[in-house]
């Protein structure tokens, strides 16, 4: 039973918070360092720094991955930058201002001490990052250079080319390589967490399988960090890569973890539209672009001419046209819903008539074909690849599919969940971005939580329980966990049907996006809630799954996710349910302004829903962290 | 389009494996490679036959997953493309397409077209990183970088770890990869403090698992990010410097 939620948060002003927490919280001396043992999992942005930055500190390390090598993680795929308030440009950014901007750009969900703190530490993220030899782009002076990006007025994005994720996880790799030279990490590939031991109610360590054996292993430590991204591939169709999945985090909810806004996930405005069924994921075209590239649409939804072709007089601009101050620059949110608008009123283009046209014409007149070449080439290129269509002549065809979730397991200012002993950082948790995410952040929140937060609170844990060993992996807790993992690997193998799990997941998928997607409302979610356990109860007996369990099994590890996704499905449209208002990327067809723009009702939603699993979804229980503005005040956001 | 697909099939790394024909109908021009395969799975395990394993990931060409031998070449016919960005309308209505794992003594395959590729981990573990542990850095601006370096620095990072230039290699040679990970830290300013050590370790160690180069260039053809010759140049530069300087005068100005 989960008690009161206690947020942790620190007393004192809010610019002081951090720093004055980080000296009254414990530390663990560096001659104690070796005697505690904790598990990472996970090597993305925020494993990879966690489990480097706690190695060199002195801590026993354990980083687990399902990857072949830790460098292949998701972080990888990020394009367009990270944010940090360096004010390069002298042009008026501040810590404050990114506070503020990410409060607001959040829709004012999100805890204001953990976002305020997140805005601290990103300037030192630049230096380290720059120290650990990422190439950022540069002036030819030898400066760092900077862009702006959806949802600011100021140019605070640091980027390399359209790579920065690519670049940023190598850094945090090779930081994260050299401690597995240093004998300090201990880094284990290929291998899946597959359940969360508590014990007394505390996080003890982890079960994994081994995915080239199949070997089902204990793993004990002090202290558990999950850094296992999030949950987008719910809707089968996302920008996600196709490993990505929710299951160590949903593992540990139903272990006692309480699951955080599930229902908060965004919608990126610029990927490239599906092109036929078979299609396996979509690809994000970096936001970066919205900076030189015009959104619009023909105005006659009959058009048949190509787009050079029509006139200007016969195009709507229409995020210009209706949110002139920010214009192509407004957030995420805002973005995708407009073109969702543009499409619905038969205004698409390309030859499903499913996306708008991101276009460079005045760009490349601007500043010639080469300056857009130097900013984007590598996405175009990529872009050309994938559709055989030349952007450099003809305008992109874009359209908003799933990419991030701001929802996550709960955690308190310290990253822990309410399981002593488990933490959550970066993606998997929920707690820096309310309820829509600004571009060039996520990279941000990431190194944030596992570079220089992480250290800091873990220490304070972990002092309590000097003297202390690891439970032993024969105790009870450890052998049920690992029996439990078995049997539900054997009973995949067993089940015999004749549906293979992307046949689920492809089906799940589309109940998600028509009902829990990028517009909501009270008879889609109903329906939604009835198909997903009827679903739920089709794949347990009649999914196909062949082969063994004692060899690489890419199916078997499938049909374990899709299984996962199918109860966080539910939850996610139970909790969008309960949410009668709209708030950043979640909107609710109910609760809009006139002018269709997303209706917060600050009065009865200003708090966290943390839910609390039952043993099945439809009866999970909610509980609620109030959230408190102490230095936002709370606005309709306009981005007119 | 219908296609005849000759592909690897290997239960484990100590299995003997064989060459196994399939055949796929209704294929769409606009999917990818990877989405073909996906397609082929769906009509294996309908017919409770055992999919194909391959590695992929990102479906973005960015994550270094995903590598297969098209045809005899690596990543197929499409320069500067990974297996996952290659579409399927660069092939014709009734080929035959030959698909295998990567081929390297270095990468054992694990299970039909999945190879272990942790040798490059080891690799980068040897010495490829800057030593600026969290909190030790200075101000970014504190160093200016020129452009031109910091955009030579990049284009050796572009490397993403797929394999292919080991593949191509007719002596399953790592230059190119080992050149990459080095040189995107010794063009840095940041990394100039580890700069032979650096070169000498990586070498060494790139030269317990793979093969010698010759310079045949199959490599950099077969990239799929079109990393240059020139690294594998500027490290072998690197390593014969390493050798003669006395490190202890490394702080003076070269």
């Amino acid at each position: 039973m989960i008690g009161n939620l206690d947020s942790a948060v620190p007393a004192g002003d809010i610019g002081d918070k951090w720093t004055q927490h980080k000296f009254d919280m414990k530390l663990v001396a560096p001659n104690n360092r070796r005697k505690f043992e904790v598990i990472v999992v996970g090597t993305g942005l925020a494993g990879a720094a966690a489990a480097a930055t706690l190695g060199e500190q002195g801590y026993k390390v354990k980083a687990i991955t399902y990857h072949d090598s830790p460098r292949r993680a998701h972080s990888i795929a990020a394009q367009g930058g990270i944010n940090a308030a360096k004010n390069y440009k002298n042009d008026g950014d501040s810590v404050y201002r990114l506070f503020y901007d990410t409060v607001k750009g959040g829709d004012y969900r999100s805890r204001e001490a953990n976002v305020h703190r997140l805005a601290e530490v990103s300037v030192d993220i630049i230096d380290q990052c720059v120290g650990q030899g990422v190439p950022f782009a540069r002036e030819y002076g030898g400066m760092l250079d900077n862009r702006s990006f959806g949802g600011a007025q100021v140019s605070r994005t640091f980027y390399a080319r359209g790579q920065t994720g690519q670049q940023l996880l190598l850094g945090a790799y090779q930081a994260l390589m050299k401690e597995v030279r240093a004998g300090s990490v201990e880094l284990i590939t290929k291998t899946e967490v597959l359940d969360l031991v508590v014990k007394d109610g505390v996080a003890r360590g982890v079960v994994t399988r081994d995915l080239r054996t199949g070997e089902v292993q204990r793993h004990s430590a002090h202290a558990v960090l999950l850094c296992t991204g999030g949950y987008g591939n719910v809707f089968y169709l996302s920008t996600n890569a196709k490993y990505s999945n929710a299951t160590a985090a949903w593992r540990a909810h139903k272990k006692g973890a309480a699951f955080a806004n599930p229902c908060f996930t965004q919608i990126h405005p610029t990927c490239i539209p599906p092109s036929e069924e078979y299609q396996s994921k979509l690809t994000l075209m970096s936001e970066s672009l919205r900076n030189d590239g015009r959104v619009w649409v023909p105005k006659n939804p009959d058009e048949t001419r190509p787009a050079s072709q029509i006139p200007d007089a016969d195009r709507d601009y229409f995020l210009e046209r209706k949110y002139p101050s920010f214009g192509n620059l407004v957030p995420r949110d805002v973005a995708s819903r407009n073109a969702k608008t543009a499409v619905d009123e038969g205004k698409g283009v390309g030859p499903r008539k499913n996306g708008v046209y991101l276009d460079f014409a005045d760009s490349i007149d601007r500043l010639g074909e080469d300056a857009i070449r130097e900013r984007y080439g590598n996405l175009f290129d990529m872009y050309e690849r994938i559709t055989d269509e030349n952007p450099y002549e003809e305008p992109m065809r874009i359209y908003p599919a799933v990419h991030y979730t701001m929802g996550g397991l709960w955690v308190d200012y310290h990253l822990m969940s309410n399981v002593p002993g488990l933490f959550v950082l970066g993606e998997a948790n929920f707690s820096d971005h309310g309820a829509n995410r600004l571009g060039a952040s996520a990279l941000m929140q990431g190194l944030a939580d596992g570079y220089f937060v992480i250290s800091y609170t873990l220490a304070n844990y972990l002092s309590g329980l000097l003297g202390e060993s690891a439970v032993p992996t024969d105790d009870p807790a450890f052998v049920q966990a690992e029996t439990d993992v078995a049997d539900r690997v054997k009973q995949f193998l067993s089940i015999g049907g004749t549906k293979s799990p992307d046949w689920f997941h492809k089906e799940l998928g589309k109940i998600m996006w028509d009902y829990c997607g990028m517009a909501r409302n009270e008879t889609g979610l109903q329906k939604a809630l009835s198909e997903i356990p009827a679903l739920r109860e089709e794949f347990y007996k009649d999914v196909r799954v062949l082969g063994s369990g004692e060899s690489l099994n890419q199916s078997l590890e499938k049909a374990g996710r899709v299984a996962d996704f199918l109860e966080l499905g539910e939850l996610m449209c139970k909790d969008a349910l309960d949410r009668s208002e709209s708030c950043g990327g979640h909107f609710r067809e109910e609760s809009q302004t006139e002018e269709g723009e997303a209706l917060r009702d600050d009065e009865n939603f200003s708090f966290v829903s943390a839910w609390e699993w039952t043993g099945d979804p439809a009866t999970s229980i909610r509980h609620e962290e109030p959230l408190e503005f102490e230095n936002v005040a709370l606005t309709q956001r306009s981005y007119k | 389009m219908k296609l005849t697909l000759n592909i690897w099939r290997q239960s484990s790394t100590q299995a003997k494996g064989e060459m196994r024909a399939y055949t796929l109908d209704d294929v769409s021009d606009d999917i990818s490679f990877l989405e073909m395969l996906d397609m082929l799975n769906e009509q294996l395990i309908s017919q409770g036959e055992e999919p194909v394993e391959f590695e992929h990931d990102c479906r973005e060409g960015i994550c270094g997953s995903c590598g297969l031998m098209i045809d005899g070449q690596a990543h197929g016919p499409q320069m500067g493309t990974a297996t996952c960005q290659l579409h399927m309308r660069k092939f014709a209505d009734g080929a035959t397409i030959d698909i295998e794992p990567w081929r390297a003594a270095a990468f054992p395959v694990v299970k039909d077209l999945v190879v272990d590729r942790s040798a490059f981990d080891r690799i980068v573990e040897s010495g490829g990183y800057i030593t600026a542990p969290t909190g030790s850095a200075p101000d970014a601006n504190l160093i200016p970088v020129p452009k031109e370096a910091a955009d030579a620095a990049f284009d050796a990072a572009a490397c993403i770890g797929c394999g292919a230039c080991v593949a191509a290699c007719p002596n399953s040679a790592a230059q190119l990869f080992t050149a990459a990970k080095v040189e995107h830290l010794n063009l840095l300013p940041q990394g100039q403090a580890e700069r032979d050590t650096r070169v000498l370790d990586m070498v060494d160690t790139m030269e317990q698992y793979f093969g010698s180069c010759t310079n045949h260039g199959e490599c950099t053809a077969a990239c799929p990010k079109e990393i240059p010759l020139d690294y594998i140049a500027y490290m072998n530069r690197d390593y014969v410097r390493a050798q003669m300087r006395n490190r202890k005068l490394a702080g003076q100005r070269r």
